[in-house]
């Protein structure tokens, strides 16, 4: 099935995919119509999406090494775009993105030009050279082009590092997701996640998550945009949010005026008993906070999570996939406008619910309500039982004030719908897009360290001798492993204390980034700077994150410091790639230039016609 | 200088230009948000449409512009891949 004439087929087969799709969507608004309950509808549209899922993952299922690990190389400019954006776009994208922008406003913004500022740099530095290196794996282009065993292992250590951050936060989202939708508890939905997960890669590795990716990538962006467009014009903001919002951001600006933006002090909220991780809104929206530390605290967030999307391997090795170099360049820039759909959508969606929720003169409108009142709305009622909104009288008049309502981030992606008086059927696909948008991720990630470990670890330094079967064998024995280890850990909701995944950010760009750059850009590199580099870069950066975060620097350092330079826990990468750079240089100034063998291995990476310097099995 | 060379000066200067470029739309115009907030754009303050929207379109813009460009420096050089490669 999945030979010859498919790759043809493809806009055929998933053109009709997106039709049975809406097909499914009408079918469930008329069984809504029809009486069947809401949580018959969230558990329908969860489950025939994740089947479909499985169904093409054991569709997809492969024996052969090039198809496991790089899907055999024959994945379209515009199909690869779709899967890296759904690789890229998590669970915490798709339902918490809009939600920091409702409570964080212009400061948080700064996430948005990160996370796709960083693509530029992948296009020009580093996608269609690993692509014509012909690796399978990040550590694989690091391991051959500096050479030995060191290197390679230093490499796949600061991949899994930052891998592993990120993946325990997916599965944390598709088991709360999955437990929501299915009416579930938490521990049953994370394994739950885990299996559909497993379902979509193991048979096929690569080539399965790469196709899965593409059918999560349409639920995800039909499931986020449908509901912003019938929001904006069930709120009166315009038929088309993105342009025909000015108005109302402008009066946005004026309601803060109005209410005022008040901060809490820690004690109040501890007094009122404010459940942890419920926010309220304490920023502008549009303005920009004044001085020069706000102008850096900006600046350096979006160079950490540029220079980290240039640096996570499960988005480098998406581009791995395609047939030529070229075909790698157009495919990120259709990536990132793949990605700009969704997350262009994201402030609007939260000017539209702020707006929804402050605005006294719309039905809607809480703020500035009595709080017996806004306490006797259904949705309020409902988020409360499950302590995701929360009302804390702190001046005690009775009036709700914008400083008294708290709301957890993910609310605004969740319940906007049901506010703005939608039909239950679009929560429903907002639950199913949440569930494509965290395995997706997920899948990429699980596959990214067991992939390095298999090929790398196992097959490159342990048995190089060993027969494919074999190679295969271990590779989804370790996805099972890796899968399992952090399903595991999702499951005690360690998450709060492994941090936020900013943090894989960080560590990839502090290990990996100058290592992979000046592989390609400067020949000059040695092995041993690429070693010195990778570890110093990867060390000091750690060390830097102990010393700042409060949780670790209390009983590691004994108090709590004040970052350097307003560098936080959010922006320690900005302390790891420097060093790593400066020591890697040095170090590599100081030892022999790199045989003429090295050089000219370079050479060829940066041309992209010619043979790829690793074979098509290797 | 060989056409290889060649080559890889060009690609070189490219890089270069699409940074710079990058760097524009992700950091200097970050630089003055709020002077650009004074001015509108759209009906929305300046600053505000382009962390919310248009340096994300410019990445977009830029992306497919660099990709064309580096495909004729290729092409110029006798480096363009066959179709079926």
């Amino acid at each position: 099935m999945f030979k010859g004439d498919f790759i043809q087929n493809l806009p055929k087969i998933y053109g009709t995919y997106t039709g049975g799709f809406i097909v499914f969507i009408i079918l469930m608004a008329l069984a809504e119509q029809a009486g069947v309950s809401a949580k018959n509808i969230g558990v329908m549209f969860v489950a025939f999406t994740v089947l479909i899922y499985a169904l093409i993952g054991y569709l997809s299922r492969t024996v052969q090494v090039d198809a496991y690990y790089v899907a055999g190389r024959q994945v379209p400019t515009v199909f690869n775009g779709m899967a890296t954006a759904a690789d890229w776009m998590s669970g915490a994208s798709f339902v918490a993105l809009a939600g920091g922008v409702y409570f964080g406003g212009y400061t948080y913004m700064a996430f948005l030009v990160g996370w796709t500022g960083g693509y530029v740099l992948v296009a020009t530095l580093m996608a269609p050279y690993l692509r014509k290196f012909g690796c399978y794996t990040v550590p694989d282009f690091i391991g051959t082009r500096y050479g030995g065993n060191a290197v390679r292992a230093a490499s796949v250590f600061v991949l899994f590092i930052a891998s592993f951050t990120y993946v325990t936060a997916q599965i944390n989202a598709t088991g709360t997701i999955a437990s929501r939708a299915l009416g579930i508890p938490f521990e049953a939905g994370v394994w739950v996640g885990l299996i559909s997960i497993l379902i979509c890669s193991m048979l096929g590795g690569m080539r399965a998550v790469t196709w899965t990716q593409v059918a999560q990538y349409i639920v995800l962006i039909i499931a986020y945009l449908i509901p912003v467009f019938w929001i904006s014009s069930n709120v009166g903001g315009g038929i088309f949010p993105h342009l025909m919002l000015g108005d109302e951001v402008a009066r946005l600006g004026e309601l803060e005026q109005q209410f005022g933006l008040v901060k809490n002090s820690a004690a109040d909220m501890k007094a009122a008993g404010v459940p942890g991780g419920l926010k309220y809104i304490s920023g502008s929206h549009s303005g920009v906070p004044e001085g020069g530390m706000a102008v850096w605290k900006y600046l350096s967030l979006a160079i950490c999570m540029m220079v980290g999307t240039a640096s996570l391997p499960h988005i480098l090795m998406r581009y791995f996939t395609t047939p030529t170099v070229r075909a790698a360049r157009k495919s990120v820039a259709w990536s990132l406008f793949f990605i700009f759909l969704l997350y262009s959508s994201a402030p609007m969606l939260a000017t539209l619910s702020k707006l929804a929720l402050m605005d006294p003169n719309l039905p809607t409108g809480i703020i500035g309500k009595s709080i017996s009142e806004v306490q006797s709305i259904e949705w309020v009622q409902r988020w409360s039982e499950v302590k995701q909104v929360f009302i804390a009288d702190f001046n005690g008049d009775g009036i709700l004030q914008l400083n008294e309502w708290f709301m957890r981030g993910d609310v605004v992606v969740l319940a906007t719908p049901e506010v703005a008086g939608l039909p239950f059927v679009i929560s429903g696909l907002v639950f199913a897009g949440g569930m494509a948008a965290a395995m997706s991720t997920a899948d990429g990630l699980v596959l990214a360290i067991s992939n390095a470990l298999s090929h790398d670890i196992y097959y490159k330094i342990i048995n190089p001798k060993a027969e494919t079967a074999k190679r295969l064998l271990v590779a989804r024995v370790l996805l099972v492993i890796i899968g399992a280890a952090g399903a595991y850990i999702a499951s005690f909701r360690l998450t709060s204390i492994l941090g936020s995944v900013a943090w894989a950010f960080d560590f990839a760009m502090s290990g990996l980034f100058f290592p992979l750059v000046l592989g390609v850009w400067w020949k000059r590199a040695t092995r041993e700077g690429a070693i010195a580099g990778i570890i110093a870069g990867i060390v000091s950066g750690t060390v830097y994150l102990t010393w700042v975060f409060p949780k670790f620097s209390v009983p590691i350092w004994g108090g709590v410091n004040t970052p350097f330079l307003g560098i936080d826990h959010l922006r320690f990468g900005l302390i790891g790639a420097p060093i790593c750079l400066v020591v890697m240089v040095v170090v590599s100034l100081m030892t022999k230039e790199p045989s003429p063998a090295t050089q000219k291995l370079v050479d060829d990476t940066r041309i992209p016609t010619g043979k790829a310097i690793l074979g098509k099995q290797h | 200088m060989s056409n290889k060379d060649a080559y890889w000066n060009k690609t070189k200067n490219h890089m270069i230009v699409t940074l710079v470029l990058w760097a524009f739309f992700s950091l200097v115009i970050f630089m003055f948000g709020s002077e650009l907030n004074t001015m509108s754009f759209l009906g929305y303050p300046l600053a505000y449409y382009m962390t919310a929207q248009g340096s994300l379109l410019a990445f977009v813009i830029i992306l497919f512009w660099t990709a064309n460009k580096q495909e004729k420096i290729d092409e110029e050089h006798g480096f363009s891949e066959r179709e079926d490669d």
